[in-house]
């Protein structure tokens, strides 16, 4: 059982339907005990940073998050979800995230050729960088589809990333802590591949 | 590197896909989620879901058609018609749409594309315009491309971005219909000032086309069609086959 986390950020519809379509059995919840019932933690996310972490504190689940990420439990977050597992974000001024992957997430427009457009959106291919679990049925090179501004970097745990003038963190993991920018629900089988491979960790 | 996408529109009525020529003359075709599953196998990066006889009739999309695309397609979704009001947002985007498009509802109340980026982010906001040339100038057209608004197309774009939208939809009533190709004219005018992606619409009659909008209009993100693709003329798995033999990037 996934326990897809509910602290009130974004439409998770897309989600659910695509664990429902690959048969994995999953919730959407924000209830203590169900996530430490679950076998996997989905943290997904759009929107605001400094919204979505004061939102996901306000909910009292960050102590449990915690304790059931430092008991093994394997815990993948999407999008903006991913973010919040960083130390800090630099969105809209500084703000402190969950810390379970070291490094900072920061604007793509300070780092990349000012005549790209932000944000960086639509389907990019992975450069993998670091073998994982998740890439069970992918492969380099295959698309995914992102939509973001920010970007994680000053990291060590980058198992993968998308070209965008610069390497644009794509994917994270650090031990039993999984992230990914982009949209695996939205991403075509690709997607649906990774979050398969998430499914049978 | 970001692909260029390829977007199969689907105009439904009553629950079935149509589409007409220069707007008239509809015809139909296919079941939404039949096409919708037979788009997302063959390559579609997105698809575009239109209910066209919303803005004039007041036609609220049928929630169970797109909830029923949504489960069964896992690429962006993005649905339109008739949306005229934040309720409107709320009500395709618990159907499982990822993104909302306006067209006359933001003719009609301009501060709708604010109010959408602010309440569901840039990302989900697609400003949709129906253009065309009046008096050797680029002009906003509401109601499915039925009514003339007055309104510059230039000024009309930029202000949209500017309020919030995070893509816009650029669909030339001009070759709408027509095959002629893409509205490269209209898509570089109005796409000078912009910093959002562009989808252009209205023209593509056979694979060419899309290699002629993406080389002749760098700034083009996306080509969007319907009849070619539900007609079966163009075969996006070969489309995109074709772009990439001429050096388009796109998602194979």
């Amino acid at each position: 059982m996934i326990a897809i986390v509910d602290y009130g950020v974004g439409n998770l519809f897309s989600l659910k339907s695509s664990l429902d379509f690959i048969g994995a059995q999953n919730v959407i919840t924000n209830d203590a005990d169900v996530i430490k019932n679950a076998d996997k933690i989905i943290l997904p996310g759009v929107g605001a940073f400094a919204d979505a972490i004061k939102l996901l504190h306000q909910t009292g689940l960050v102590p449990v998050l915690k304790q059931q990420v430092s008991q093994g439990k394997p815990l993948l977050g999407i999008c903006l979800g991913m973010q919040l597992l960083f130390e800090n974000s630099f969105e809209y001024g500084c703000h402190k995230g969950l810390g379970f992957i070291k490094g900072d997430v920061c604007p793509i427009a300070d780092d990349v050729d000012k005549t790209l457009k932000i944000s960086h959106m639509g389907w990019n291919s992975l450069d993998i960088k670091k073998q994982s679990p998740l890439f069970k049925y992918i492969k380099d090179g295959d698309y995914v589809y992102f939509v973001h501004s920010y970007y994680a970097k000053n990291c060590n745990d980058v198992i993968a990333t998308s070209n965008y003038g610069i390497d644009l963190t794509a994917m994270v993991q650090n031990g039993n802590v999984f992230g990914a920018q982009f949209h695996p629900e939205k991403s075509g089988e690709t997607g649906l591949a990774i979050l398969k491979a998430f499914n049978e960790i | 590197m970001l692909a260029k996408r390829i977007i199969p529109c689907l105009d439904v009525k009553d629950g079935r896909v149509v589409k007409g020529t220069n707007f008239q003359g509809i015809k139909d075709v296919d079941s939404p989620v039949e096409l919708a599953k037979f788009y997302n196998a063959s390559g579609a990066d997105e698809l575009v879901f239109y209910d066209i006889t919303a803005s004039s009739e007041g036609r609220k999309l049928f929630a169970d058609v797109l909830k029923d695309v949504a489960k069964n397609i896992f690429i962006p979704l993005t649905v339109g018609g008739g949306i005229n009001t934040l309720d409107d947002f709320d009500r395709v985007l618990k159907s499982g749409a990822d993104k909302v498009s306006v067209n006359s509802g933001a003719i009609k109340n301009p501060k709708l594309i604010e109010q959408g980026a602010k309440k569901y982010g840039n990302q989900c906001v697609v400003l949709s315009m129906d253009v065309k040339r009046v008096d050797g100038r680029f002009v906003v057209f509401a109601k499915g491309g039925r009514e003339c608004t007055g309104i510059d197309a230039i000024e009309w774009a930029y202000m949209g971005q500017e309020n919030g939208a995070g893509e816009l939809v650029l669909n030339s009533i001009d070759t709408d219909g027509v095959k002629g190709g893409f509205d490269i004219e209209m898509l570089d005018k109005i796409g000078a000032k912009l910093s959002i992606p562009i989808i252009a619409s209205g023209g593509a009659g056979c694979e060419k086309h899309f290699v002629d909008l993406f080389r002749a209009c760098p700034k083009a993100d996306a080509g969007l069609a319907a009849s070619i693709f539900h007609f079966k003329q163009v075969d996006i798995k070969n489309l995109k086959q074709i772009l990439a033999d001429n050096g388009v990037s796109v998602r194979l």
